[in-house]
């Protein structure tokens, strides 16, 4: 039986088309995946994205805690800052990917991944013994909304009476809305500028309605995918996995090695790092309009050297385009591989992930 | 409410069927376009390829998924629609108009096996 969001009416009353994600059922698309991908990357669009989970940890050793179980920095963040970050198993393959919301000195909002949220409780709880802390699970208090596009400052501001210009990317502020404290952040999963509003259900309900009578576009997980895909992100359970490390997902940006203290997963990352992982991450061109799909094989001549993690025709760049996990020494720019497209096989050569251009505001 | 053209055989997997001379055209319908949304790639067979009804042929690709396409009846490839290479969106704008295969059938009896238009009707709604 799959859990519903806060806005699971509004969802149905607008027709959306619905599916299982994350043991959710949530919205797919409304007016149909490229006129809402549109409107986010040339207007604006909001999604219900209450389906992610918020666990807060606090107490005199949080920092310390949530610094040996996460890659990023926590220590050295400032409050109203946010870290993107992975929880890694010993041997560097991924738990989940998360960001973590420095709300106070010790106090910490990590939000997690939707169908990694009962799996990502238990590894916090089960880290968190020898630590100073409290772990709540507030994943059934919060809805969230994403309001993303290049109109979206100006959406929270006129639809919203939010004034949110004084944030700048993966920052956040409190703010007090009739006497309930709602987090409003500078972030989103789109590669447009955009916010993430997290508040009591009640008020997530009242702002979408707020949202949708004003004209903006609902979207739906389908153009979420199109959105992050195209820009290069990565989907926890296409391109990170327990299988799959930050490293070989080219992350190891957000593996910040040089802290000044153990996290889980640490010599892993660190001896990819060096040695270089097996497997790594790349864009594919695929020179035909034949679309590759997650899992499809990719090849180098007759031998099987990885497989395709998301594909789609591109909707803001009109190309067929993918991401593939290959073996590390064909994966270089420019490297010329093929495509197992069901009973065809197909050229593509190795290029940027970041296929479009992101515009996030600094 | 998806638009069903009478007279045309119809496929438990939303595929159609119209017959002339032994030859069939074989489409999507609209209720299938309208479920898969932007079609954005149309995988199509060889002329002169053989199947046997049921059997997948191809496949149409939404922004989202690749969904198969199954001949309805058994035959030989004897034309392919080339317009949809270039514009596959044409299949969204009118599915019957827009044919995918043509295909000289092999068996005029597996005919039986498919839906009328009214009994087709009475599966979607």
């Amino acid at each position: 039986m799959n859990k519903e969001t806060c806005l699971h009416d509004r969802h149905v009353a607008l027709g959306a088309l619905m599916s299982p994600f994350g043991g959710f059922d949530m919205p797919i698309q409304y007016a149909g995946i490229v006129e809402e991908h549109n409107a986010v990357r040339n207007h604006v669009g909001v999604f219900d994205v209450s389906h992610m989970g918020e666990v807060r940890v606090s107490g005199e050793d949080a920092e310390a805690f949530v610094d040996y179980i996460f890659t990023g920095n926590v220590a050295a963040l400032e409050p109203g800052k946010i870290a993107y970050g992975m929880m890694l198993y010993p041997d560097g393959g991924t738990v989940d990917d998360l960001l973590v919301y420095k709300m106070a000195p010790n106090d910490l909002l990590l939000v997690i991944n939707a169908a990694n949220i009962d799996k990502d409780v238990e590894w916090i709880n089960s880290h968190a013994g020898k630590f100073n802390v409290t772990v709540d699970h507030q994943s059934d208090y919060y809805g969230q909304l994403a309001v993303q596009g290049p109109d979206s400052e100006a959406t929270l501001r006129d639809v919203l009476h939010l004034e949110c210009g004084d944030l700048t990317f993966y920052t956040f502020k409190t703010m007090d809305l009739a006497g309930e404290t709602i987090i409003v952040s500078r972030t989103g999963y789109t590669g447009e500028d955009g916010f993430e509003i997290y508040a009591s259900h009640a008020t997530i309900v009242s702002m979408w309605d707020a949202l949708i009578a004003a004209g903006v576009q609902p979207c739906g997980l389908g153009c979420r995918d199109t959105l992050r895909f195209e820009v290069g992100l990565p989907l926890y359970g296409d391109e990170l996995s327990a299988e799959i490390s930050p490293i070989a997902a080219t992350l190891g940006l957000f593996v910040k090695l040089d802290k000044p203290c153990d996290f889980i997963g640490k010599d892993a990352c660190a001896r990819q790092k060096a040695e270089g992982s097996a497997m790594k991450l790349v864009g594919l061109e695929i020179h035909d309009r034949a679309i590759a799909r997650h899992g499809y094989e990719v090849l180098d001549g007759e031998r099987v050297v990885g497989h395709v993690t998301t594909g789609y025709r591109g909707i803001s760049v009109d190309k067929s385009l993918a991401m593939a996990l290959v073996e590390r020494p064909v994966g270089d720019l420019g490297h010329e591989l093929q495509v197992r497209i069901r009973r065809k096989v197909f050229p593509a050569t190795v290029v940027t992930k970041k296929f479009y251009k992101k515009s996030y505001k600094h | 409410m998806s638009k069903v053209i009478d007279g045309l055989y119809y496929s438990e997997t939303h595929e159609w069927v119209r017959v002339e001379d032994g030859v069939g055209t074989v489409g999507i319908t609209d209720y299938a376009q309208h479920e898969l949304g932007n079609v954005v790639y149309v995988d199509m067979p060889e002329v002169d390829d053989e199947f046997d009804a049921g059997e997948v042929f191809g496949a149409v690709e939404s922004v989202k998924a690749a969904s198969d396409l199954n001949l309805p009846v058994s035959g030989t490839i004897v034309e392919v629609n080339e317009a949809l290479i270039d514009e596959p969106g044409l299949i969204n704008k009118d599915p019957y108009e827009n044919w995918i295969v043509k295909v000289q059938l092999s068996d005029e009896g597996e005919l039986d096996n498919l839906m009328t238009a009214e009994t087709y009707r009475s599966t979607i709604e």
